[in-house]
């Protein structure tokens, strides 16, 4: 086993964050347009409108515009259905899981607009900064962005 | 321009969606007719001895729902003797979420033994004036001469994974409130949950 030392390198790890860790991603306010979208495998529309947060990662790769997907599944479900749900989309943005089940206590700091329903998404830079409690849809979602890019 | 207007309307849009009202503690909530898994309907009027009700809005394909229904169950053991049965309904629509069918909730109930009634909100008409927006979704109500008044709106507790973490049993000290005399404290908490599943 000690001659094959490459084999854990293909496993996949996704990181786990308590809110106080996450909080300040949230609170950046730089020329990066930050989406952040809250989201589970077994959230119907989060699956739904998860290929526009791929789209729109890939698309705009080269500018100032970062995707993080927060996922809300149980860490027990992170290798059975996460990390197949990751490789099986093959979802290149960041991945974290917020594990902090006081839930009451960190929603609002994210939005106090926020009643807990996945999906869920913040879009912030330093000029602009919305919350929505919505599905989006490639267009809607890029019509958000694009519109709000901060200009170099 | 026209995407600055384009995005402001869409903001107002989601504005406006986004206010739509739901009971808050203090409103007087409306009773209903609902079919219960064992074919009858259930209206809260059928429970003239209720001092009142943890209608909880449920369902069973939601993790969170699954992951709390051994407490819907200890909460109706623990408070129907004390006059608060639980009454839970399923909000969802099962052409979008098909294990959230009439029969598919007989099934669940039967596996898990619910204790309480599992209504089927037919045409989600009620969930929307109720306010609820998440699976799970309690909301605690008072019965005060033949009417029910909204004491407590949220999360069941503190601790969606793990019972045995729970710090604040936010229903139990709630129905405690009551049955003291006192008004719950808090009266509204959030929790992740799942969306209730309507065409579009």
């Amino acid at each position: 086993m000690l001659f094959l030392p490459g084999i854990a390198v293909f496993s996949q790890s996704v990181p786990i964050v308590d809110f106080e860790q996450l909080q300040p991603r949230l609170q950046l306010s730089n020329d990066t347009t930050y989406i952040v979208n809250f989201w589970a495998t077994w959230c119907l529309p989060c699956i739904k409108e998860m290929p526009a947060f791929q789209k729109i990662h890939e698309e705009y790769i080269s500018q100032k515009v970062k995707v993080l997907l927060v996922s809300l599944d149980f860490v027990k479900h992170i290798d059975s259905r996460l990390i197949p749900f990751i490789e099986k989309h093959e979802l290149t943005p960041e991945v974290i899981v917020l594990n902090d089940p006081d839930a009451n206590a960190w929603i609002d700091k994210v939005s106090p607009r926020w009643s807990g329903a996945l999906p869920a998404t913040l879009i912030f830079n330093k000029n602009f900064r919305e919350f929505f409690e919505q599905e989006f849809t490639y267009l809607s979602l890029k019509q958000i962005v694009e519109s709000n890019l901060v200009k170099q | 321009m026209k995407n600055k207007l384009l995005s402001l309307l869409f903001s107002l849009t989601f504005v406006s969606l986004s206010m739509a009202q739901g009971y808050v503690a203090g409103d007087k909530a409306i009773d209903f007719k609902l079919k219960n898994i064992d074919g009858n309907y259930v209206s809260l009027a059928d429970f003239p001895d209720a001092k009142g009700f943890i209608v909880i809005f449920t369902c069973n394909h939601c993790p969170y729902s699954v992951a709390y229904e051994d407490r819907i169950i200890e909460l109706d053991k623990k408070f129907k003797p004390l006059g608060y049965p639980v009454i839970a309904i399923n909000p969802n629509d099962p052409e979008i979420q098909p294990q959230d069918g009439f029969e598919e909730m007989k099934t669940r109930a039967a596996e898990k033994g619910f204790t309480f009634p599992y209504l089927f909100d037919e045409g989600q008409k009620v969930y929307p004036v109720y306010g609820a927006n998440r699976t799970p979704h309690v909301f605690l109500l008072q019965s005060e001469n033949g009417t029910n008044k909204v004491m407590y709106v949220g999360a069941i507790d503190d601790n969606y994974q793990d019972e045995t973490a729970v710090k604040e049993k936010y229903v139990e000290n709630a129905v405690n409130a009551l049955i003291v005399g006192r008004k719950p404290d808090p009266n509204f908490t959030k929790a992740i949950g799942c969306t209730i599943k309507k065409k579009n």
